[in-house]
């Protein structure tokens, strides 16, 4: 299956999903559903750590941002915008301490997809029954761009792994919010398109910063994509060639700036002389 | 990529590549092992040798050689069970070639065993083992994997199938790759379900077989439930 296909898939995308999945196999298609449900309750167990936790990492970089921005006040008057953020904040802070949380697609990306649909789901109002197929279809859309290419930031750069969480999270949140099958493909080729490019460049290594913050602005981002999605905006670009097109920028990336801590951020002189600090 | 392999592991962080796969390829090795190493070489290549403290993959991977999956809470204490377990564990740089930037070579002895395992992290927790000792392998851990050593002899292949196809179960990948001809090969078989004891029983009887090991399936059997189960098999 690709994006395209999937695309014109008449009805729910999640659907032809699980259908290209399970097949009919009824057995399998219980499993699936039952595997999900307790990763989405490991993904809502993870928030409700970070948002309360202030433990510091292992560097001291990061652990108290999440709580900080739960516990600030909304100035903005956007509390979709400040839950989203806090959410996704909150996954990648419990990772950065070693604590438990569910990788989608990659550990380093884990809030994205959790900030933006749980984030979404909770400010309106929504049971997590309702957020079942939109995880399936989030998966759906991981696998199809797991095929063009390895998603790691060692291989193709941070926009794989956060291109891709945003992307899945976008299609998420868009179906969750009653979008049809080409609306969702079209919200994760949106996002995906507005990611490409992105290097990875974790100070000393660690998946600490950017990543942390970083999930917080692609959590957003996906809720973007999906606004735009859901009011009727496509991408001009069709889905699979946006696939291809981050592929191949992931294959010009120089091995500086995908995860070996030498280029970017990493390599600025306060980057550097922390990552000194770090060798044991 | 299956589903389940998108949106999980659920494991102990920062990193499903650095980390989880880690983790993985590092209870694969173990599992090559009858009892448990009480000596590690970690050779790490690429990323892993660069960020690999930085994303605890020297935890994981020592987590792993003590059998724990990626989601075990006592993988950021690793290094000090592994003393209590008597594990000596020896970590260094190494250029391993044309490989994934993620690629780690595990070496690992006991008092009677001794076996090389090298493999990488291909990203999202997935990985791909690629040698076994001086032999070609190719597995992925997402299937119970049998590695069979044999003398590279007519009807060796066909004797062990022969078996697999009795217990009716299905093959899912089948790699060989020996030495030189007639010299010593490898046999890497990916099944569907585990074998049972009869039918392990029976493979130990065809002829030119040196050694074999049964490996767990270790994507799906995540925690404490999936080794219990493994202890209730037997399956070391």
């Amino acid at each position: 299956m690709t994006l395209n296909e999937l695309a014109e898939h008449p009805g729910l995308a999640s659907l032809f999903v699980l259908q290209e999945e399970v097949m009919d196999d009824d057995n399998a298609k219980d499993a699936l559903l039952e595997a999900m449900r307790s990763r989405l309750h490991e993904m809502r167990d993870s928030i409700t750590r970070g948002l309360t936790s202030d433990k510091k990492s292992r560097t001291g970089m990061v652990g108290w941002n999440a709580k900080t921005l739960w516990e600030s006040d909304d100035k903005l008057n956007a509390g979709l915008l400040k839950r989203v953020q806090a959410y996704a904040m909150a996954v990648n802070e419990e990772n950065a301490r070693m604590g438990k949380i569910v990788a989608a697609p990659t550990a380093g990306s884990a809030g994205t997809l959790p900030g933006a649909l749980i984030g979404v789901a909770d400010h309106l109002g929504l049971s997590d029954d309702a957020l079942l197929m939109p995880l399936i279809l989030s998966a759906g859309i991981g696998q199809i761009i797991s095929k063009s290419m390895f998603i790691a930031g060692s291989t193709g750069g941070c926009q794989a792994e956060i291109g891709s969480s945003a992307a899945m999270a976008a299609a998420a949140v868009c179906e969750l919010l009653g979008g049809h099958a080409k609306q969702s493909v079209h919200a994760a080729t949106m996002a995906l398109m507005n990611t490409i490019g992105l290097v990875c460049d974790p100070v000393g290594g660690y998946v600490e910063v950017p990543c942390v913050s970083r999930n917080a602005f692609y959590s957003v981002h996906a809720v973007s994509a999906a606004q735009l999605a859901l009011a009727g905006l496509e991408s001009v670009i069709p889905p699979d060639e946006v696939v291809s097109a981050m592929a191949s920028v992931g294959r010009m990336l120089p091995p500086e700036l995908r995860e070996t801590g030498e280029g970017g951020i990493a390599d600025t002189p306060t980057g550097r002389m922390i990552a000194l600090k770090m060798v044991d | 990529m299956s589903l389940l392999d998108v949106i999980g592991p659920v494991m102990v962080g920062p990193s499903s590549s650095h980390t989880a796969g880690a983790c993985r390829l590092a209870l694969l090795a173990r599992h090559t092992l009858l009892s448990p190493p009480e000596q590690a070489t970690l050779r790490l290549h690429g990323s892993f040798a660069k960020t690999g403290k930085g994303h605890g993959t020297h935890l994981a991977l020592v987590a792993g050689l003590l059998g724990f999956f990626p989601d075990d809470a006592r993988i950021p204490d690793a290094m000090k069970l592994a003393k209590n377990a008597n594990l000596n564990v020896h970590i260094e740089s190494k250029d391993l070639g044309d490989v994934h930037p993620n690629t780690v070579q595990i070496e690992l002895k006991n008092s009677t065993e001794h076996v090389t395992v090298t493999g990488s992290s291909l990203g999202g927790g997935l990985v791909k083992v690629f040698k076994v000792d001086a032999f070609e392998s190719n597995f992925s851990g997402s299937y119970h994997t049998l590695l069979i050593e044999h003398e590279d002899k007519p009807g060796v292949i066909a004797r062990v199938a022969r078996v697999i196809a009795d217990d009716d179960v299905n093959i899912a990948t089948l790699y060989c790759a020996r030495r030189k001809r007639g010299g010593r090969a490898l046999m890497t078989v990916e099944i569907d379900r585990r074998l049972a004891q009869y039918a392990l029983d029976y493979l130990t009887q065809v002829p030119y077989i040196g050694w074999m090991r049964l490996l767990p399936e270790v994507m799906s059997g995540e925690g404490a439930a999936a080794l219990e189960q493994l202890a209730l098999e037997g399956n070391v």
